[in-house]
């Protein structure tokens, strides 16, 4: 693919439009060759209480994949609340020596994890004011992805079916209309399960796929994630090349004159 | 006096400060944050802030998540 083919998320480029998650994974060596294999320039990270009776010496993500190495996308998640969440960004980008970027989530309920959408518009508007640039988790809603848009988020990510289900794009005009509607960028963030449905998220005009235990969950993580690389990078360049469009017959691909019998 | 360090309840000498706390949990080359009475601590003030009996402290770091 072109060189050139870059999308911009908070005035920083990437060259890479899958973005991964770095939980599930069965230890921290699989997470940094999976992570290597996928290509990924943005990991999401979770923000958790230290633990308190863990060995000084253990290796932690912070030391593995530096965010001197990968940009880090600290999440909410399991935050049921604005105000769960406007902490955790808060924390977050202490942590991170002030570092911006966050991924806004507010769940609503445990069996789905579907977002709070009301929730998740109450933080955003907060974060935006103290200056967080807030990549937002929501429905394939296209009312709800423009108004978070409208509201200052610097990506808009949709979910193409429950986090960590596997079900793929439930909704594909959805998002379709999401990305035509949008100003910023539009990635869809969960229910991806393989590489086909990264591919079909790409192909509707995505600018890139967040996903985790589509590839922590697989039975050969770093194989799963060069897999979803190439699944991206496919489906990028199918969006790009312009795919024909779907009739109901046949169309001959060989010449019909010149036949001789 | 008593304070609450991630939900855990730890007795401490007045004026034990926020750099006390992280030396006694060896977490001074961890990369971390801190968060007292829900108002953040900024790594540079650690020496100087002093806990006060009861304070509710949350100590975390960035760990896999999705």
């Amino acid at each position: 693919m072109s060189t050139t083919d870059t999308f911009t998320i908070a005035g920083k480029t990437y060259s890479s439009r899958l973005l991964v998650g770095s939980g599930k994974y069965k230890d921290l060596e699989e997470t940094v060759k999976a992570t290597d294999a996928s290509g990924s320039e943005i990991m999401t990270v979770a923000i958790r209480r230290t633990n308190i009776g863990q060995n000084p010496d253990e290796a932690s993500l912070t030391d593995v994949l530096p965010p001197s190495k990968i940009t880090y996308l600290p999440n909410t998640a399991m935050c049921y609340t604005a105000e769960d969440a406007i902490r955790t960004c808060r924390l977050a980008r202490e942590l991170l020596d002030g570092h911006n970027l966050v991924k806004l989530e507010v769940l609503g309920d445990e069996k789905t994890l579907y977002p709070d959408v009301d929730q998740t518009y109450v933080a955003l508007e907060t974060l935006v004011k103290e200056g967080f640039e807030v990549m937002v988790y929501t429905n394939d809603d296209p009312i709800a992805a423009k108004r978070l848009e409208e509201m200052g988020a610097v990506a808009v990510m949709p979910l193409a079916a429950p986090i960590g289900s596997g079900l793929g794009i439930r909704n594909p005009y959805n998002i379709r209309t999401i990305i035509q509607n949008a100003n910023v960028p539009i990635l869809v963030d969960a229910g991806v399960g393989t590489a086909s449905d990264a591919a079909i998220a790409m192909e509707l005009g995505c600018d890139g796929v967040l996903m985790n235990t589509a590839i922590a969950g697989a039975k050969d993580p770093v194989l799963m994630a060069s897999a979803m690389k190439k699944a991206i990078e496919a489906g990028r360049e199918a969006f790009l090349a312009g795919r024909i469009p779907k009739k109901q017959y046949a169309s001959a691909s060989s010449p019909i004159d010149g036949t001789f019998f | 006096m008593n304070i609450f360090v991630n939900g855990e309840s730890h007795d401490v000498s007045q004026n034990f400060t926020a750099e006390d706390l992280v030396i006694k949990l060896e977490l001074q080359n961890a990369k971390i944050a801190m968060e007292v009475n829900l108002e953040i601590i900024p790594r540079s003030q650690y020496s100087n802030h002093t806990f006060q009996e009861g304070d509710k402290i949350e100590i975390v770091r960035a760990i896999g998540g999705g």
